[in-house]
């Protein structure tokens, strides 16, 4: 049979190889970063938007927030970029929803690869689109005049630190996508999720300013946490304790969403 | 006798359906099996089960001699699925979605790059190649659905309503390619609600409903099976049609029906054409056309189901399956 020339990457009792699961999950990736080619809608989402925060919290917010955008904007910047990777974690959600509206999940699930690889594949695709927007929009703030001023080191960290905040998220994401009976509705839940969630934070104004029962919650609010975090690591300031609950809440995402998203993806894929 | 695609006893239920009800099937090496029912009828939870998509609840389903669900990497390996919903990446061109295939399956970067192009060409698809697949028509997307699940050799198909939502000439297209797979082999299970796609195609034919075999045979089996011959009658004068079937009817039963022009009915008594022909003389009809037919699939269809088969009809829903969203006619209209 022709066939049996296929079974390369399986072993003999039909079992996908380590490495050839690994292989499969960046060719799905490619899958993912290839499409942009042809999308440029998703050039608007992964670019244009991130831009268009920088510019619109910058210069139109920021002389009331702060007395000059420029002095705003070193504030604000590693918030704009927190709250835009939270956004960004929505369109995993709608890529996966529209694969299983489409079929392309049955496609997939009847060829003999890992199963993991779509899934996989797809967040480690989506988690460089949010490097890739967290660049842009760090370089952007360079030129309206944001200074890193907590050093190479802290830039690094502190970009690995939302990194693996948006790695944690996307599990949510996952559920939601696998759940959503098609992806307007994934937009809609995520607007009305992710908006007061990072808003009643430090993203963007001191949490002194807010009255005393908002201030309760953005005292935990993990978007506070991861916000504070970032601004340190970025302009230099005492990271340890935002860092560690950063850290802290985004273990708790993934250990409550991941057991959640797998049994749904098992189950609907 | 081998069958490389058997099941026996197969059971599938979501929530309160019974979408598949034990049902028993064979698909002779080298041949096409097409399994024909309405919608709902459960031929794609038949086809998903098949294709490892779902696990059955009861009964046993085999490809080449592998159990789909304990062996169900080896038959991954071993078949190709052809959904009733083009499954091809919309924003990947041609090229990309086939290329994604191959490397998934293992092939060296080179080797999918040749495939994809022996399969765009073999597909009439290579002027189209390098364009993303949300701008191609529904027959192109068909036959790019179609070379994907081709792209690792399969040497078993599955082809679950390939041709729904397709224009007349799409769908003659794909049969040609069809035909072409399995003059070289290739066994393949087509599901189908069109009677004369599965006439043309299938060697085999398994009518189901309602999750149930009720009907088995040859195509020319099942035709002289159910009602044998018809009788066809056309007036002159299509003012008559009404009398002339109310006519054909007195002596031929309640089965006589109204198809355009003509006045047809099943043929269960040799004497039922000199009757016929008798009282139109009688009653002064002139007749333009009189003729004694074989039965359609058609009408093997309506016989044993009760109902007749929905040429147009929605893609199948099967119960407690994933509801999607009907693009399907979208699609044939891009």
């Amino acid at each position: 049979m022709t066939a049996t020339t296929l079974t390369a990457p399986l072993t003999k009792s039909g079992r996908v190889r380590p490495l050839a699961g690994l292989q499969q999950t960046f060719t799905m990736a490619w899958r993912s970063l290839v499409a942009v080619k042809h999308n440029p809608l998703e050039l608007v989402d992964y670019s244009i938007t991130p831009i268009m925060f920088v510019f619109l919290f910058t210069y139109v917010l920021g002389g009331q927030m702060a007395g000059s955008p420029e002095a705003y904007l070193r504030y604000a910047l590693p918030g704009i970029i927190v709250q835009n990777t939270l956004f960004m974690t929505m369109y995993t959600a709608m890529a996966l929803n529209t694969d299983l509206t489409k079929g392309v999940f049955d496609r997939l699930r009847s060829l003999p690869i890992a199963r993991s690889a779509p899934l996989i594949g797809r967040i480690t695709a989506d988690l460089a689109k949010h490097l890739w927007a967290l660049l842009l929009m760090i370089g952007l703030g360079l030129l309206l005049g944001f200074r890193v001023t907590g050093g190479f080191d802290g830039f690094l960290l502190g970009t690995l630190l939302v990194i693996v905040f948006a790695a944690a998220v996307s599990w949510s994401a996952v559920l939601i996508g696998m759940l959503a009976g098609d992806a307007e509705k994934v937009q809609a839940f995520a607007f009305t999720l992710i908006f007061p969630i990072t808003f009643t934070s430090s993203a963007f104004v001191r949490v002194e300013t807010m009255p005393g029962w908002l201030q309760a919650w953005s005292d935990v609010n993990p978007v506070t946490h991861l916000s504070d975090a970032f601004r340190g690591l970025l302009i230099g300031g005492p990271v340890a304790e935002p860092v560690l609950w950063s850290l802290v809440w985004a273990a708790g995402i993934a250990l409550v969403f991941y057991p959640l998203a797998m049994r749904a993806y098992r189950a609907k894929t | 006798m081998t069958y490389a695609i058997e099941a026996e006893g197969l059971v599938k239920r979501f929530k309160e359906t019974e979408a598949l009800a034990g049902v028993d099937l064979g698909a002779r090496q080298g041949s096409v099996l097409g399994l024909l029912g309405p919608n709902g009828a459960g031929k794609t939870t038949a086809v998903r089960i098949f294709a490892t998509l779902l696990q059955p609840d009861a009964g046993r389903a085999q490809v080449a001699g592998h159990d789909v669900v304990r062996d169900a990497g080896i038959v991954r390996a071993l078949v190709g699925l052809t959904g009733q919903y083009a499954a091809v990446d919309e924003n990947l061109t041609g090229t990309e979605n086939l290329l994604l295939i191959g490397r998934l399956l293992g092939l060296p970067r080179g080797e999918a790059k040749a495939r994809a192009r022996e399969l765009l060409e073999r597909f009439q698809l290579t002027d189209a190649a390098g364009r993303a697949t949300k701008t191609y028509s529904g027959g192109m997307r068909r036959r790019l659905d179609l070379a994907a699940s081709l792209v690792g050799r399969p040497s078993i198909l599955f082809l679950d309503e390939p041709t729904t939502g397709l224009d007349p000439h799409s769908r003659g297209e794909l049969w040609d390619l069809l035909r072409g797979l399995v003059a070289d082999g290739a066994t393949a299970l087509l599901t189908t609600q069109y009677l004369n796609e599965a006439d043309v195609l299938a060697d085999d034919i398994v009518v189901i409903d309602k999750g149930r075999v009720i009907a088995e045979g040859t195509p020319d089996q099942l035709k002289s099976q159910v009602g044998g011959q018809v009788l066809q009658v056309r007036p002159l004068i299509a003012e008559e049609l009404g009398r002339v079937h109310a006519l054909v009817a007195q002596a031929a039963g309640a089965q006589t029906q109204i198809e355009g022009e003509t006045v047809t009915a099943p043929v269960k008594d040799p004497e039922l054409m000199p009757a016929v022909v008798r009282t139109l003389d009688r009653e002064g009809i002139a007749v333009g056309e009189l003729a004694l037919r074989r039965s359609s699939l058609d009408e093997v269809f309506l016989a044993l189901t009760g109902h007749r088969a929905e040429p147009e009809g929605e893609p199948e829903d099967d119960g407690g399956e994933p509801v999607r969203e009907d693009t399907e006619l979208e699609r044939a209209v891009n």
